[in-house]
């Protein structure tokens, strides 16, 4: 760790919608980092900063309702708190609902470092009914507790004052609870046989209550560990208590209302809450589609209306400024060096710049309908139709904004827990057409098409779509093995958003996009570029354009030639290149009108429909597929991803071909 | 509906009360379903459920969706059962 042993250790934990990221960012500011847990696809957020001239560093665990292992989130936390010991753990609790968010506190409480006990939210639950006596609670427990608005600022820093005393001067042991009475005998015997094994730095006794509760990581770690005799018996011990999971957990809820009786009021019976009067309509079968459809609308209309001419602001003033200017001050240089500043290095510079509207845009949106609590609404009302191809609720949000952008789509993807179903939504997003995609489709349908240019932009528009469909099902049932996602999730209440909290988020997945993407989609647009100059400066006789002659005979089976391919490799660096492309390699411009005699010259109409169905399918750009790197941490899956859909763009174009020669 | 009121999570009306059981399932199920408060003993109040799709369930001061296919792994004993509608 990069503070070394030096300062104040300090770990965030809590169960999610309890609000400890702006607990987290009230605390850090932009003193923040974010990563990646190693080896985990869990964002690792870390800070310091300075309370009362002390140094604090804290880490940030991921959002757990439990440290069971079942998740990755789950496994980074308690991995975190055994094995990098910090000196204290601040557990942020929501205290409109205290009970569920003590069970984490329970299992935390299991663990030899001590628990601060942030009581958040209290004016939200105020206004549900509750009534919480935080120095009840300390006084029940036996630790710390401390009463927080975070959202306004309030009581964050009598948390931290609280933290930092315990991490100095320790804690008094707490009250903690005990596995339910008919299996303590169990739970001792099992101890006796373990205890002398356990491997440093695991508590004992921890070690013990993970066994009994089947956990599986703890289980591999103590069967390596123990002598075969010991194991064996061990083994019967748990084979008998199967259902000892059931005793730990009720043991947990005992000990919680133990603690919470005395502090806690409830609202009467009967009582109808905001979020309740919401949920009437934002949940309902039918309703529910018409609030997420309004939703959407006001997503994209804002993307029309402000990301789009902002986007072209951003291409005329910034781009084609510096453009103009490298242009100028390179005149007397070699032209190479003018083409690879201004093609290739602008090119994709301008690429990423213009992406930078629409990607604020919609991060933001995210950003907010997760903090106010309504994606998971939407994650519920669609829940039944995205299941029917065998995805999960949350993956609706990402891929729809992906008709705007393929990237954040595949960044939104990360609020999809399950490992699995995020992955699955990540390789199925760039089949959603893009605006890029869909600009290309409704010049070229009318330069083919005249009569029906409709027609053919909608029906190519559909096909992604029920490729997309039929593909999930696929990969689901046969490709990646796994338990279909369960549908578990908690519904937050709803609150008024913190946007302080959404601005870090925006701001923050900006630089990832512009830091780990940047780079690939810089290289790449060099690369393409230099393909298509090098070596004699045009591009019919370039490497692109010998690419291009090498392919010619995939090309044949779908009635296209040499100029229509590159155009569609060359769209890799952005989708709408591949009018630009058609346009200088047919010398025409890019408008339909003018692209239209020399393209039906060389291409019959069902070469033209196979050229447009092999672009709707064809691999993402480049900045989606650096994305998809980004999201996914391997290129295993960016090459199985664009394998695929290359595959999928060669096959559709031939069909398209044959069976519209037939028809046509 | 039987005489002792057994039944899944899934065949609760909307309103209706009922106490929690049994979970079937592995390891990973039950202990992520306890964390959540579906314990054996807890009182649970169907939220929305329309006969398909997911459902939402009331489980100590918290709503929580679920699949139709995990609901029906929760066994609950209906409470003085009084759907929506009936007389």
């Amino acid at each position: 760790m990069s503070q070394g042993r030096a300062g104040i250790r300090i770990a965030l934990a809590g169960q999610p919608n309890v609000g400890k990221s702006t607990v987290f960012n009230m605390l850090t500011g932009l003193n923040q980092h974010v990563g990646n847990w190693p080896g985990k696809t869990v964002e690792r957020r870390e800070g310091h900063f300075e309370h009362h001239g002390e140094q604090v560093h804290i880490v940030d665990l991921p959002g757990a309702y439990c440290l069971t292992a079942a998740s990755p989130e789950e496994t980074v936390t308690r991995d975190f708190i055994i094995h990098e010991q910090p000196d204290v753990v601040m557990a942020v609790i929501n205290a409109a609902s205290l009970e569920r968010n003590l069970y984490l506190v329970a299992e935390l409480l299991a663990l030899p470092t001590p628990v601060v006990l942030g009581l958040n939210m209290i004016d939200v639950a105020q206004q549900e009914g509750f009534e919480v006596e935080p120095r009840v609670l300390q006084a029940a427990i036996g630790i710390p507790v401390v009463p927080m608005i975070a959202a306004k600022g309030q009581g964050v820093h009598e948390f931290i004052d609280v933290a930092l005393q315990v991490a100095r001067e320790g804690a008094a042991e707490p009250h903690r609870p005990e596995i339910r009475a008919d299996h303590r005998a169990v739970l001792e015997g099992l101890l006796t046989l373990v205890a002398p094994y356990v491997p440093s730095p695991y508590p004992a006794d921890w070690v013990t209550l993970k066994l009994l509760e089947g956990d599986q990581e703890v289980t591999e770690l103590m069967r390596d560990q123990l002598p075969p005799a010991v194991w064996e018996r061990v083994n019967s011990v748990l084979l008998t208590h199967e259902d000892a999971i059931i005793a730990v957990a009720s043991g947990r809820y005992d000990w919680i209302r133990r603690m919470t009786r005395a502090a806690l009021k409830r609202p009467r019976a009967g009582r109808i809450t905001r979020t309740q009067r919401i949920d009437a309509v934002a949940t309902h079968p039918f309703l529910g589609l018409l609030v997420l459809a309004a939703v959407l609308a006001v997503i994209f209309g804002l993307t029309y209306s402000v990301g789009g001419p902002m986007q072209e602001w951003i291409q005329m003033h910034v781009v084609e400024g510096l453009a103009g200017w490298l242009g100028t001050a390179l005149a007397s240089g070699p032209d190479w060096l003018r083409g690879l500043l201004v093609d290739g290095v602008l090119g994709g510079v301008g690429t990423m710049l213009t992406f930078l509207p629409i990607l604020a845009i919609f991060f933001a949106s995210m950003a907010l309908l997760e903090d106010v609590g309504y994606m998971a609404r939407a994650a519920y009302v669609m829940d039944r139709f995205m299941h029917a191809i065998g995805l999960h609720g949350k993956s609706f949000m990402p891929l729809f904004l992906g008709f705007g952008c393929n990237v954040p789509a595949i960044m939104g993807a990360r609020i999809i827990e399950s490992r699995r179903a995020r992955l699955i939504t990540i390789l199925l997003a760039p089949l959603v057409p893009c605006a890029a995609r869909l600009a290309v489709l409704t010049v070229l349908a009318q330069v083919f098409f005249p009569d029906s240019a409709m027609l053919v932009t909608w029906l190519l528009t559909g096909l992604p779509l029920v490729v997309l469909a039929v593909l999930g099902v696929a990969l689901n049932r046969l490709v990646i093995r796994g338990e279909q996602a369960a549908f578990i999730m908690e519904m937050p209440l709803y609150h008024l958003p913190n946007w302080r909290t959404i601005a870090i988020l925006v701001w923050q997945r900006l630089l990832a996009f512009l830091h780990k993407a940047g780079t690939v989609i810089l290289s790449v647009s060099v690369i393409v570029w230099a393909l298509t100059v090098l070596p004699t400066g045009e591009i019919e006789t370039s490497y692109m354009g010998i690419i291009g002659y090498w392919l010619e005979p995939l090309g044949r089976l779908m009635g296209l030639g040499w100029r229509p391919l590159v155009a569609i490799l060359t769209s890799f660096v952005a989708k709408e290149n591949a009018v630009a492309t058609l346009g200088v390699l047919y010398n025409a411009g890019e408008t339909a009108s003018a692209l239209a005699p020399a393209l039906r010259a060389e291409l019959s109409p069902a070469a033209g429909l196979a050229f447009l169905v092999t672009q709707m399918l064809f691999i993402p750009c480049v900045s989606t597929v650096a994305v998809i790197k980004q999201e996914t941490g391997s290129w295993k899956w960016v090459f199985v991803n664009v394998g695929m859909l290359a595959l999928l763009a060669l096959l559709g174009g031939i069909v398209a071909f044959h069976v519209a020669s037939w028809v046509l | 509906m039987s005489s002792n009121g057994k039944m899944t999570l899934a065949e609760l009306h909307n309103g209706e009360q009922a106490t929690v059981y049994a979970l079937q399932g592995g390891h990973g199920f039950i202990g992520r379903m306890a964390a959540l408060g579906f314990t054996p003993g807890s009182t649970v109040q169907m939220v929305r459920n329309s006969g398909s799709g997911p459902i939402i369930v009331q489980v100590l001061d918290t709503q929580i969706a679920l699949g139709r296919g995990q609901a029906a792994h929760v066994q609950v004993r209906s409470e003085a059962s009084r759907p929506e509608g009936a007389s």
